[in-house]
């Protein structure tokens, strides 16, 4: 059982997240931590000196998480993206392929599970954020 | 029809594999009933009044003959010999034990097919139009691109935790028989300049807050598409209301931000979002589009039907309709025997469809959004063969879109949030009909029914609607007059104060009896409420 995740090469970051209302003032901060009513595109002035966000999840069933993640890498970010809160064996393959590289759940997981659940899919369907090829790319063989 | 190559087999393969480990997890224990609740779901399992209910999809309502006899298998084995048809063109079974649950999975899986986001906040099983393909007033073939959508919308990482379930329906033809704009989401192919894309609409829906989707897109080419729709999603996913699940569907956000709005953000999203590469090459769509190829049609086949038989005669004019090829014909199966319940078939009836289908249709059947049944490519120098076969098995009912060919969702008898029983309406309402022997003057009326104001059974979108209601401890039928879920939708209005069982029965009767009395050449019963209004209709029911 484990109660942290961290798929990166890098080593995670220590820093206390503020929140996004605050990350503007406190211009020294490099973690921010988001909810889930927060507008993930706010931060993207900042994201030079970001090197960890953190998305809560309140309730695994709120899905807004997902497309705040998918927002942030798409629009280039390349640090930390926490998931953090109620996440569980489950959830854990969709947040990665939204782009999340570590998981900071309430509830410890078993190392197994999440192993196994990653592994689950050879494939997927859609082209995300994550490197994989979506199933369409490998039958016509296109990047 | 589309046939899976490995990935797709791989897919549907991998998530029994994984609904096996969660159903393991969850009697062992290392699930909460709270945590498995969304993942049961997402696999098409409801816990019922009685027992767990599964609903497998059937996408855009196709199926082989194979695929049909797998449904009356699982019937016949794990269920208690009863299938039951569904207004999202899908099966649902509603006596399934949860330790089954896996091994129906696997049994699906073998014939390419699935329970996946058949329930759930994700986004569902995509329908179309039953004639979809044979119909001569298509603009292009909705199938593909249904297909299409179907596989961008499996296991959609961003999209499987919404704020509530998205349906999503194609059609292409102008005449609606899909009930498109009732949808999260509504496609109705057309064509510009000799190119096919999407016209979009977004924001339809029934449950307790009915609205028709208005339009937000014009066109849409293949080549966006995906993008287009990912970006409808994504401001629905960040937008749409999480404080009150009865507000939280997308046709909430569309009203209350305003579609012009709604249509800005999507646009803004769009522009973003169709720089990422998410669209599939042309080629995708191409490939898919060669299972859908016409079927090596016989030429020369003749247009004529001995029609000396009256019974068959009859079946003939109801349930037969007009096929794009000379020489076929497109044959409604009514699962509404004056009666029976709306949209069940046996064990026997579903394997006796899926022979005919293979001996009569060239392998291949339909299920309609009206709980129906479709054979598309039947000969007519076959229709009679065919109908005695049916007829032997109770499935020759000379019903199609007449008064007793009513939706009507499972209702109190089965679904543990109905207020009121849904069935025994239905088969008051066809016995009346049928004994009294209006059915047949009164021609297409459309008569739903909800046993709730989740409105499964479409009542918003009946010529006749009925609605079911709790009033002091005791079954209440609302009445709704002038729905349409076609090309001229409209949501019903209701008449006034609700009726019991018996007294709904005869309400429906005194407004078609106003109808037959009122009725100007060629009116149905909808045009005829729409050119009188509700007035008369009050004052004949209430005066």
């Amino acid at each position: 059982m484990a109660d942290f995740f961290f798929l990166r090469d890098d080593a995670p970051v220590q820093e206390p997240a503020v929140s996004i209302e605050s990350v503007d003032e406190q211009s020294n901060a490099t973690a921010v931590r988001i909810e889930p009513g927060d507008d993930a595109r706010a931060l993207l002035p900042f994201l030079g000196r970001i090197a960890l966000v953190e998305v809560n999840f309140p309730a695994y069933t709120d899905g807004r998480g997902y497309s705040a993640a998918r927002v942030l890498r798409e629009a280039g970010y390349a640090g930390e993206l926490r998931a953090i809160g109620d996440v569980l064996v489950d959830q854990v393959a969709y947040m990665r392929r939204c782009g999340f590289d570590s998981f900071k759940p309430n509830q410890a997981l078993d190392d197994a599970d999440v192993a196994a659940a990653f592994a689950r899919y050879d494939d997927v369907y859609q082209k995300t954020v994550d490197a994989r090829q979506p199933i369409w790319a490998k039958r016509h063989e296109v990047a | 029809m589309y046939q899976y190559d490995n990935y797709d087999q791989a897919m549907v393969d991998a998530r029994v594999e994984e609904f096996r480990d969660q159903v393991k997890r969850r009697l062992e224990g290392k699930l909460t009933e709270e945590q498995f609740r969304p993942l049961r779901l997402m696999n098409g399992l409801y816990l019922q009044l009685h027992a767990y209910m599964l609903r497998v999809a059937v996408p855009y309502g196709t199926l082989s003959g194979k695929q049909m006899r797998m449904l009356g298998h699982i019937a016949r084995k794990y269920d208690k010999g009863y299938g039951h048809f569904t207004t999202r063109q899908n099966i649902q079974y509603n006596w399934i034990k949860l330790s089954d649950a896996p091994d129906i999975l696997a049994d699906l899986a073998s014939v390419e097919m699935h329970a996946i986001q058949t329930s759930g906040n994700c986004i569902r099983n995509i329908s179309s139009d039953q004639y979809a393909g044979v119909a001569a007033d298509e603009a292009a073939d909705p199938r593909p691109w249904a297909e299409l959508l179907r596989q961008w919308s499996s296991f959609h990482p961003e999209f499987s935790y919404l704020p509530r379930k998205f349906k999503i329906a194609v059609i292409a033809s102008e005449e609606d028989r899909a009930a498109m704009r009732l949808h999260d989401i509504g496609i109705e192919l057309v064509k510009r300049d000799g190119v096919v894309g999407a016209k979009v609409f977004a924001g339809g829906g029934m449950g307790r807050t009915p609205m028709v989707a208005p339009e937000i897109r014009d066109f849409v080419t293949e080549d966006e598409l995906i993008a287009y729709v990912e970006a409808c999603l994504r401001v629905y996913n960040r937008y749409g209301r999480r404080d009150n699940k009865y507000k939280a569907r997308i046709k909430i956000l569309v009203h209350e931000l305003g579609v012009d709005e709604y249509r800005r953000q999507v646009e803004e999203e769009f522009a973003h979002m169709n720089t990422l590469g998410l669209n599939p090459p042309r080629e995708e769509l191409a490939r898919i589009a060669t299972y859908f190829a016409d079927p090596a049609y016989e030429s020369g086949l003749s247009d004529e039907i001995d029609r000396t038989d009256p019974d068959f005669a009859l079946w003939l004019d109801r349930n037969v309709v007009a096929h794009k090829q000379a020489g076929y014909a497109i044959a409604n199966i009514s699962l509404k025997p004056i009666g029976g319940i709306p949209g069940d078939a046996s064990a026997e009836q579903i394997e006796l469809m899926a022979d005919l289908a293979e001996r009569y249709s060239l392998d291949e059947l339909r299920v309609t959004h009206a709980q129906n049944i479709v054979l598309p490519y039947v000969k007519k120098a076959d229709l009679y063969a065919l109908w005695q076969e049916l007829n032997e098995a109770g499935l020759g009912e000379a019903n199609l879109d007449l008064v007793t060919d009513i939706i009507a969702c499972p209702g109190l008898d089965y679904c543990s949030l109905a207020n009121a029983r849904s069935i025994p309406v239905a088969q008051k309402i066809a016995s009346r009909f049928a004994d009294n022997g209006k059915d047949a003057d009164i021609g297409e009326l459309k008569l739903k029914i909800s046993g709730c104001i989740n409105a499964c059974g479409h009542h918003h979108a009946g010529h006749i609607g009925i609605l079911g209601v709790d009033r002091k401890g005791t079954e209440n039928y609302q009445l709704l007059l002038g729905g349409s879920g076609a090309e001229d939708c409209s949501l019903g209005t209701i008449t006034g104060p609700g009726f019991d069982e018996n007294g709904i029965v005869d309400a429906v009767e005194k407004v078609t009896d106003l109808y037959l009395d009122q009725r100007q050449d060629g009116e149905r019963f909808l045009d005829t409420y729409r050119r009188l209004g509700m007035a008369p209709f009050k004052e004949a029911l209430y005066g």
